[in-house]
């Protein structure tokens, strides 16, 4: 395997030598944090990487079925990740708790995803393979993600479609009545599985009746408006330490309520909201996972942001979130922006062809309007800085630009266009109120994804034992960058076909010694919960949770968004500080704890919110290099491209918490590529 | 609140759909009566005779295997479980209706739907309240409130109809029944689900609005006529 | 634009509630309806007032969290969802009442937030196919014609809102039955289950105390995914085949 990447070496990747970083200047921030022990995760087994899951899977202990019943797991999510491991842990005959705040396990985010879900099934015969989708993930994240991980969800990828497709999921069809693919955002194979412009939700759809199967089958209870507070670390007689449990409070009734079990997944999605904008929903949150790292849990190259590059321009400063576009829509739509400052507010119709500059297809002729996400948003951005931007002037900028089908609906037709992307028109027009069939769409890039999150090792276990870690929320194989329709493939591999497995390894020694709600541990997470509860509720201050959280979101998005300084990082750093402190100071949460309460729920999140966000800033300090989403203004080529030093920066940053007031530990987990080789990206 | 509990067991016929069948049903059979009762009626145009032998054939059709009024006797019978299903299910279906929502919205529009979709339950009521007072009129009590003799059906319809405000009181009828066939027909269909698409859902509606007008306005003829004197 | 907004307020499940009258100003255009919510609650909580508790989440139209009767239609006047709902559909000086999704079936948790949970419990009544995970066949093993696939889809596009059963004089939650009936009766791999899968939801479904549907059609019209009512149709048919098999 090791010299088969030769066979893929025919694209575009430059050849010239890495590019090496002076070390003194890779220590920005050294006066923010402490270096930690080196990481290394030891559960990948070595040898061919084709063959290390299967060699995982059969070394994994196996737990009698008589047993499984007695074993009981808590999963705090269900999206992709956490619905489709509690339908399958149900399955297997697991006592399973599942958590979501929502009002129902189907309402989980990963229902607005829009674009669809790649598998290496080569259905069209073009040249796909596990090995290509494993290639062109790990490019694809800037090879900043573990190789065997990323791997193994290309090889389960094609069991996804089997198992959605089994489950009812109306994916599209040819007329002969088989599978549709597409290409998708940065790749030129057609691997990805659609259903027309939500496939996130028929995924989730798929994953959510399967969760309540089980539910009827008794094996799985779900627990809606619950939210997770607090997870309880607990030594048992022998001073082991595991994750037995979890507080969480009943949203409608405020019960601060605890719930144990033998082992915690969370599956609680991406922390996205960070920046207040994004195109999350209103509730996705870092809570679980935060609470998490504050007890133990490393949280893994957190400044990894994906900036979506087709998102609906902000029309005002009531926004309350932003609306991605599909990026399919990078497929037939041409994007512009006019040549010339002065035709910025003429309506786009009238600017003739040879006034108009498309930018990306003029920059990456091989790739045209299809580079990968990272380089399309910086592009977008550059344009409306050089004043080049249309749209509503907002602050004093225009920033949009636009995302063109005329053509698209010259050569296929407007009933073409309509049928592929009618309800994504239907989306923009109702928002905008202008029809795209007529101006051209305009886009911005808003916060879409986070790559980074707990660090989790090959099992997907975290480095508290018996917290294991899935989806969006863990780190592990999207690196720098997450390629389009790869977080479903994603959430849906670690939930039916990784977790299962893995976890069975940790729980084939339980049950484990009971603990009841005296345990200290218990006790100590309670209290804190209901000690910030009750701070919350008793501050009186004179500002709104949501303020504190819009100027949060302005500091991230303005020096941690698509561009990073360490000027600006660090600026940032002591905002963020002066901010926290006097969010604690002068919040104000009106209503009882003892009622559903959203201005309280939107404080704890906003509480963890803040201190990740200056962890955020601190590893995006200290990543002196571009790379993916990270893009530090200091590395970049002579024409402005990402720079990656793998000499300096072939790590994951796992952080630990360092304690209240402290500064983080840093821990290093080294990547190694044994069957691949590094390149530093060109899409040129 | 409900405790949330699964229903084990659950049986098709226990189900509001089935009592939606049953009432689709009997609605039909009730539609086909009316259908042959107007055409009955209809012979009014033919004459004196004509009618009359109409009635007195419906006591004798099916003789000697059936015996005297025997086919009339199926008739009814078919009416009276027909009406027995169609009655019970609706005050089954209207209690749960109406213990579905106890807190009235303060404001509610009605957007897609028809006047005679909302009016099917107080409508049914009037068609009930209507069909025993003409019983009582034509069949059981055969009373003739022109005061004429009651034993020649032709002569009680005739008489009975010139009086105006008897001829109101059919015509309120039916109206009531034109509207409760209009929703009636196609939501029959549509319970039967004969109506998977929205084509066959078009026809479904054209045809209640065809049967509600045929019906009713069939009916219509007959008063209306005596009224303005075209059969005497 | 200037408007004054009429909101059921009610402090939890057992309590009564009320319709408050709130004026507020400044609102633009651009803003959704919810945006607006949010600017009224900004005031109220300046205000020493708690803000209105109301349920929303992707605010993009695709998670079903978001419901509002306003005005007397569910999501309001646009064919969409309330999160979807623009306030350029409203003039200045408008005043609009807004309730919750008013069923037995969903009762009121707060203000405008209402427990829709039954709508779970009829999916856990057969709304799957029986699979588990691992044991599904190659997916080109099974194909289905691309019309039953689009219709499929068609009717799997329900966001579990509710908004039928608002809109629907009998509270019946018929049309959100029958998209899912239809969902997975027009696939193939649907077909084994079809008949327990009728007979235990709607035996869910009455046991909620949803309403029995009477075709009224309302339900179809508020729906924000346009799921027709062809799907009721099938719901019944499914329902007489499942009588005639004897479930
Ligand atoms: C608009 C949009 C479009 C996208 N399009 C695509 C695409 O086309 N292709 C692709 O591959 N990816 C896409 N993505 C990314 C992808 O959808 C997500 O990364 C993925 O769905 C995340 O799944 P998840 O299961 O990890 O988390 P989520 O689906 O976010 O689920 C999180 C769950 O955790 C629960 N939860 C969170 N915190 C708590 C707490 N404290 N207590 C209790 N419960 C909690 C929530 O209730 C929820 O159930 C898109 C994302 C967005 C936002
Ligand atoms: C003259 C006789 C009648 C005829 C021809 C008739 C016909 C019908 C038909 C065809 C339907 C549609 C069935 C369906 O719902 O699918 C119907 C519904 C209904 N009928 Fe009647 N009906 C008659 C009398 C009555 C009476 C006497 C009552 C009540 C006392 C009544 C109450 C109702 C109600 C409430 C419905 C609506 C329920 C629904 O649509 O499901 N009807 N009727
Ligand atoms: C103008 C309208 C109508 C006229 C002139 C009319 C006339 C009659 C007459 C003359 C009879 C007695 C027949 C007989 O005993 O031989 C009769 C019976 C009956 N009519 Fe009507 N009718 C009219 C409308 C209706 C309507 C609208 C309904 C129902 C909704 C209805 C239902 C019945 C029933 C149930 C009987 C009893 C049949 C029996 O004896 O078995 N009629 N009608
Ligand atoms: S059928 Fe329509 S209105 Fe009803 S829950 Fe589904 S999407 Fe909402
Ligand atoms: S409005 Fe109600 S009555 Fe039936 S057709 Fe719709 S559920
Ligand atoms: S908030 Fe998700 S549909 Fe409205």
């Amino acid at each position: 395997m090791t010299d088969s990447h030769s066979e893929f070496s025919s694209d575009v990747d430059s050849h010239a030598d890495a590019p090496t970083i002076d070390p003194d200047l890779i220590d920005d921030a050294v006066d923010y944090f402490i270096p930690g022990e080196p990481l290394v995760d030891t559960k990948a087994p070595s040898g061919p990487i084709a063959d290390r899951w299967s060699t995982r899977k059969f070394e994994a202990k196996l737990v009698n079925p008589a047993n499984r019943r007695k074993l009981s797991i808590i999963i705090v999510g269900t999206g992709l990740a956490g619905a489709s491991a509690a339908a399958t842990l149900g399955e297997a005959g697991y006592n399973v708790k599942s958590f979501c705040y929502q009002d129902s396990p189907r309402r989980a985010h990963s229902i607005a995803a829009q674009g669809g879900i790649n598998a290496a099934k080569n259905y069209k015969e073009d040249g796909d393979s596990v090995h290509r989708l494993f290639y062109d993930t790990v490019k694809g994240g800037d090879y900043r993600s573990r190789e065997s991980n990323v791997y193994r969800l290309a090889e389960v990828s094609t069991n996804i479609i089997d198992q959605c497709v089994a489950q009812g999921v109306p994916f599209a069809r040819e007329y002969g009545g088989l599978l549709d693919n597409r290409s998708f955002g940065g790749v030129q194979v057609s691997r990805t599985f659609y259903a027309r412009g939500q496939t996130g939700q028929q995924l989730l759809i798929g994953a959510y009746q399967a969760l309540e199967r089980q539910v009827a089958a008794g094996t799985v209870t779900t627990y809606a408006r619950h939210e997770m507070l607090e997870v309880i670390v607990a030594d048992d007689s022998s001073g082991q330490r595991r994750a037995r449990g979890i507080i969480a409070r009943d949203m409608v009734t405020g019960e601060v309520q605890t719930h144990l079990a033998d082992v915690v997944v969370l599956a609680s999605g991406g922390y996205g909201n960070v920046f207040y904008l994004s195109t999350n929903a209103m509730g996705c949150n870092v809570t679980a996972a935060w609470r998490a790292h504050r007890k133990g849990a490393y949280m893994a190259n957190p400044c990894y942001t994906q900036i979506h590059p087709t998102c609906i321009p902000v029309s005002g400063s009531h926004q309350s979130k932003l609306t991605l576009m599909s990026e399919s829509l990078r497929n037939d739509g041409r994007i512009w922006v006019p040549k010339r400052k002065e035709d910025c507010a003429k309506d786009p119709r009238e600017i003739p062809e040879e006034d108009r500059d498309y930018y990306l297809e003029r920059i990456y002729p091989s790739f045209g309007n299809l580079v990968p996400r990272d380089i399309a948003s910086r592009a977008a951005k550059y344009q409306c800085d050089d004043g080049r931007g249309v749209g509503p002037e907002v602050d004093g900028v225009r920033r949009g630009v636009y995302l063109d089908f005329a053509d698209a609906i010259a050569r296929l037709g407007r009933d073409a266009v309509e049928a592929k992307y009618g309800n994504l028109f239907d989306m923009y027009a109702r928002i905008t109120g202008e029809d795209p069939y007529e101006v051209p769409m305009r886009i911005y890039p808003a916060v879409h994804y986070v790559m980074g999150g707990l660090w989790v090792d090959y099992d997907l276990q975290s480095t508290i034992p018996g917290l294991f870690v899935t989806g969006e929320a863990n780190f592990s194989d999207h690196g720098a960058n997450r390629l389009g329709a790869s977080a479903l493939m994603q959430g849906l591999a670690d939930g039916y076909f990784v977790l299962p497995h893995t976890i069975r390894d940790y729980l084939a020694d339980g049950p484990f010694e009971k603990i009841d709600e005296s345990h200290p541990a218990v006790v100590e997470a309670r209290t804190s919960v209901e000690e910030r509860i009750n701070h919350f509720l008793t501050v009186n201050g004179t500002r709104s949770v949501d303020s504190y959280h819009r100027e949060l979101g302005n500091i991230m998005w303005e020096y941690c968004g698509m561009e990073r300084t360490e000027d600006g990082l660090k600026k940032a750093i002591d905002l963020i500080r002066t901010l926290k402190d006097d969010f604690y100071r002068n919040v104000k949460v009106l209503g009882t704890a003892d009622s559903l309460n959203q201005s309280l729920e939107k404080a704890g999140r906003v509480a963890d919110f803040l201190e990740l966000g200056e962890l955020m800033c601190i590893d995006a300090l200290n990543r002196r290099e571009s790379c993916g989403g990270h893009f530090r203004a200091e590395s970049q080529t002579e024409d402005g491209e990402a720079l990656r030093h793998d000499d300096a920066f072939a790590y994951v940053a796992a952080w630990e918490w360092g304690g209240e007031g402290e500064k983080p530990i840093l821990h290093k987990e080294d990547l190694v590529y044994t069957a691949i080789e590094m390149k530093q990206r060109s899409y040129k | 609140m409900a405790t949330p509990t699964l229903v084990k067991g659950a049986r098709a016929a226990r189900s509001t759909i089935a009592l939606k069948l049953l009432m689709a049903v009997s609605g039909l059979v009730f539609i086909g009566y009316l259908l042959l009762h107007m055409y009955g009626n209809l012979k009014v145009f033919a004459g004196h005779d004509a009618f009359n032998e109409y009635a007195h054939h419906l006591r004798t059709f099916g003789e000697p295997m059936l015996p005297y009024t025997g086919l009339l006797w199926i008739i009814r019978l078919v009416l009276i479980v027909a009406l027995v299903a169609h009655v019970a299910s609706f005050v089954a279906l209207a209690a749960r209706a109406s213990k579905a929502r106890t807190q009235k919205y303060a404001v509610k529009k009605n957007i897609a739907s028809t006047l005679s979709s909302r009016t099917m339950r107080w409508g049914g009521v009037a068609l009930f309240i209507f069909v025993v007072w003409h019983l009582i009129h034509f069949t059981i009590g055969k009373v003739n409130p022109a005061g004429g003799p009651t034993n020649d059906p032709y002569n009680l319809m005739v008489d009975s109809f010139s009086l105006w405000w008897m001829t109101v009181i059919y015509l309120l009828a039916l109206v009531a029944l034109g509207l409760h066939l209009h929703h009636g027909t196609w939501s029959a269909l549509q319970t039967l689900g004969l109506t998977g698409n929205a084509r066959a859902r078009a026809r479904a509606k054209r045809l209640g609005v065809v049967i509600a007008v045929l019906i009713a306005g069939g009916f219509a003829l007959v008063p209306l006529s005596v009224l303005f004197g075209l059969v005497d | 634009m200037k408007l004054t907004l009429k909101i059921w307020r009610q402090p939890n499940a057992a309590s009564t509630g009320a319709m408050h009258t709130y004026e507020l100003d400044g609102v633009s255009p651009d803003m959704s309806f919810l945006e607006m919510l949010d600017v009224l609650n900004e005031d109220l909580n300046a205000k020493g007032e708690e803000p209105i508790a109301f349920d929303s989440d992707c605010r993009e139209g695709i998670c079903g969290m978001c419901g509002l009767m306003i005005n007397g239609q569910a999501h309001g006047p646009e064919v969409t969802t309330t999160c979807q709902l623009h306030m350029r559909s409203f003039e200045d000086g408008d005043e609009i009442v807004i309730e919750p999704w008013r069923a037995d079936a969903f009762p009121v948790l707060k203000d405008l937030c209402v427990d829709r949970g039954a709508f779970d419990r009829i999916i856990q009544q057969g709304g799957y196919i029986s699979v588990n995970t691992g044991s599904a066949p190659e997916a080109h093993s099974i194909q289905v014609p691309k019309d039953a696939a689009d219709r499929a889809f068609d009717v799997a596009t329900c966001i579990g809102c509710g908004a039928c059963v608002a809109a629907c004089p009998n509270g019946s939650a018929s049309l959100f039955m029958g998209a899912k009936i239809t969902h997975l009766g027009e696939l193939p791999q649907g077909q084994a289950e079809r008949d327990s899968r009728v007979v235990n939801m709607v035996g869910q479904h009455d046991h909620e105390g949803f309403g029995g549907c009477t075709n009224i059609g309302e339900c179809t019209a508020a729906c924000p995914k346009e799921i027709p009512l062809d799907v009721i149709s099938q719901l019944n048919r499914d329902l007489r085949t499942a009588l005639r098999h004897g479930h």
